[in-house]
């Protein structure tokens, strides 16, 4: 029973179709309180797709979602933002549901980006703009988290920041998130599930799982599956907190 | 100078520019100027069928241009024609229907001039309660949708996932075009309403860093407009809409200067 009730969004073979093509079938996944789901695949393989799905932005689809929750924060992937409105960073942060200022300030805080509150959001660079983008979806404090590649046009060491963020905010607000990313380190080292598409599940389970699967190696190469080697060679030491090496 | 009239058609277009500021904001935001266009056209057949019936010209135009509305939403669905070919199929065809069927109505006299561009002498104190109301619920019912209206004005998807459902949202402020076409037809003219909605708001955007900012500066904009047009209409006998809309042309010529202004102050 306590898993029924942990349960934010569940997709029962759910598909998508549009002008006779399918974009995404026969998916199925559940996103739970405090999980990280991760979809992963190739370009066109139906990852923002099945996104939408679950957000129930499309929807005359095949198979069913169930939504149980309505506290939602979405970052997608492409947004265009029409600029002949005058909107600043703080008016969008107040877009979907009025938060207080003390919640505003705190999300921009978390992703670097408080020095921006009064600009105009259409003179901010990609990487600022995503930062403002994760802020807004993080600040409403949601219960599930929908990041459709969250991180493109940030650079490199504010991604791992972010990345960090991600995982905390998963933690502390025990928020459920589906994420979509390219970046299969980040896949393989902070998720607890992972769903494998192309144009329809090719295999999904625990990152381990994933990534000793013949299909995911003939999607996304041998070298694909040396990454997890590294991280689970990562994981026979810890570190304590003086930075000490410690072997298990 | 201030004959009952005039004072009539002062308080009518003060209240129309209390409506016409806020919605205008949205027309310019959401590209919706053609649309606007196209069911001031049809509020001609609106106007035709109130002689006819002996209707109400607010409330015939109010449902006339709804019928318009449905109709394109319908043909969007259904035919494979840009929306800028349907709107102004709808426009023209429903003018010149609106027109044909005012050749029939023989036993009426028309001025047409009044109906295209206004008429502050048409103005009677009935008109001046359905403004007003009228324009009370079109603001209330604004208030109402704005936080779904305006996020998916911004982004459509984001106001979808996020669950503020768009699409109702998007069908109301529909019905409050019409609404706001139909208690302005007499004061502005079937012509020149679009600019109404437009002008101001489009003067307001070149001096606004934030919504709430453009809404408001369109507002006070149109009630100016009003005002300067509306003395001027009667001080050079022209007519209303016009006067009204040259006024706010220059509002906007105005806010184009302060732009400059601010460019050079801050070099």
């Amino acid at each position: 029973m306590s898993s029924e009730n942990s349960t934010l969004v569940k997709l029962n073979n759910a598909g998508f179709k549009q002008n006779d093509k399918w974009l995404v079938e026969g998916v199925s996944l559940t996103v739970e309180k405090g999980k990280i789901v991760t979809l992963i695949g190739p370009n066109g393989s139906g990852k923002s797709t099945t996104a939408k799905i679950a957000l129930g932005i499309y929807r005359n689809i095949e198979g069913s979602v169930e939504k149980y929750t309505n506290k939602v924060g979405y970052v997608p992937q492409k947004i265009s933002i029409d600029w002949t409105l005058p909107l600043r960073v703080y008016d969008f942060m107040l877009l979907t549901e009025n938060i207080k200022d003390e919640a505003i300030d705190e999300a921009l805080n978390l992703t670097g980006v408080i020095h921006l509150k009064n600009k105009n959001l259409g003179n901010l660079s990609g990487g600022e703009f995503q930062r403002v983008l994760i802020a807004r979806a993080i600040s409403k404090k949601p219960e599930l988290l929908v990041l459709d590649e969250p991180v493109q046009g940030v650079d490199y060491t504010g991604e791992i920041a972010l990345y960090e963020l991600i995982k905390r905010i998963s933690d502390t607000l025990n928020c459920g998130i589906l994420l979509i990313s390219h970046d299969l380190h980040t896949v393989m080292t902070a998720t607890d599930h992972v769903v494998c598409l192309n144009g329809h599940v090719c295999c999904s389970g625990s990152p381990m799982d994933v990534a000793k699967n013949n299909e995911y190696k003939t999607l996304f190469g041998e070298q694909a599956s040396q990454i997890l080697s590294v991280y689970e060679h990562k994981h026979d030491h810890v570190h304590s907190d003086k930075g000490e090496i410690k072997k298990n | 100078m201030f004959d009952d009239f005039f004072i009539r058609a002062l308080i009518a277009g003060l209240g129309i520019a209390l409506v016409t500021g806020p919605l205008g904001c949205f027309v310019v935001w959401r590209r919706l100027s053609y649309f606007g266009d196209t069911l001031a056209h049809s509020a001609l057949l609106g106007v035709t069928l109130a002689y006819s019936f002996e209707l109400n010209i607010a409330l015939s135009v109010f449902i006339i241009s709804s019928l318009i509305a449905l109709i394109l939403i319908q043909l969007q669905k259904k035919t494979n024609l840009p929306g800028d070919a349907l709107l102004g199929l709808l426009a023209h065809s429903s003018l010149a229907v609106g027109l044909v069927v005012i050749g029939f109505l023989t036993f009426i006299r028309f001025d047409i001039m009044g109906l295209l561009f206004g008429d502050i002498l048409a103005v009677t104190t009935d008109d001046l309660l359905i403004i007003w109301t009228g324009g009370a619920v079109i603001l209330l019912v604004l208030k109402l949708i704005w936080k779904p209206l305006f996020a998916s004005t911004v982004n459509y998807e984001l106001a979808e996932a996020e669950g503020l459902n768009p699409d109702r949202a998007k069908a109301i402020f529909t019905i409050l075009m019409a609404a706001v076409i139909a208690i302005s037809i007499k004061m502005v003219g079937l012509l020149l309403i679009t600019g109404m909605l437009i002008i101001p708001a489009a003067m307001a955007r070149n001096i606004s860093d934030s919504p709430q900012k453009m809404v408001l500066f369109s507002i006070i904009g149109g009630l100016l407009s009003v005002l300067l047009g509306l003395f001027s209409s009667l001080e050079f006998n022209t007519s209303s809409g016009p006067s009204i809309i040259m006024a706010s042309l220059i509002l906007f010529i105005l806010s184009l200067l302060n732009i400059k202004q601010s460019i050079k102050l801050k070099n």
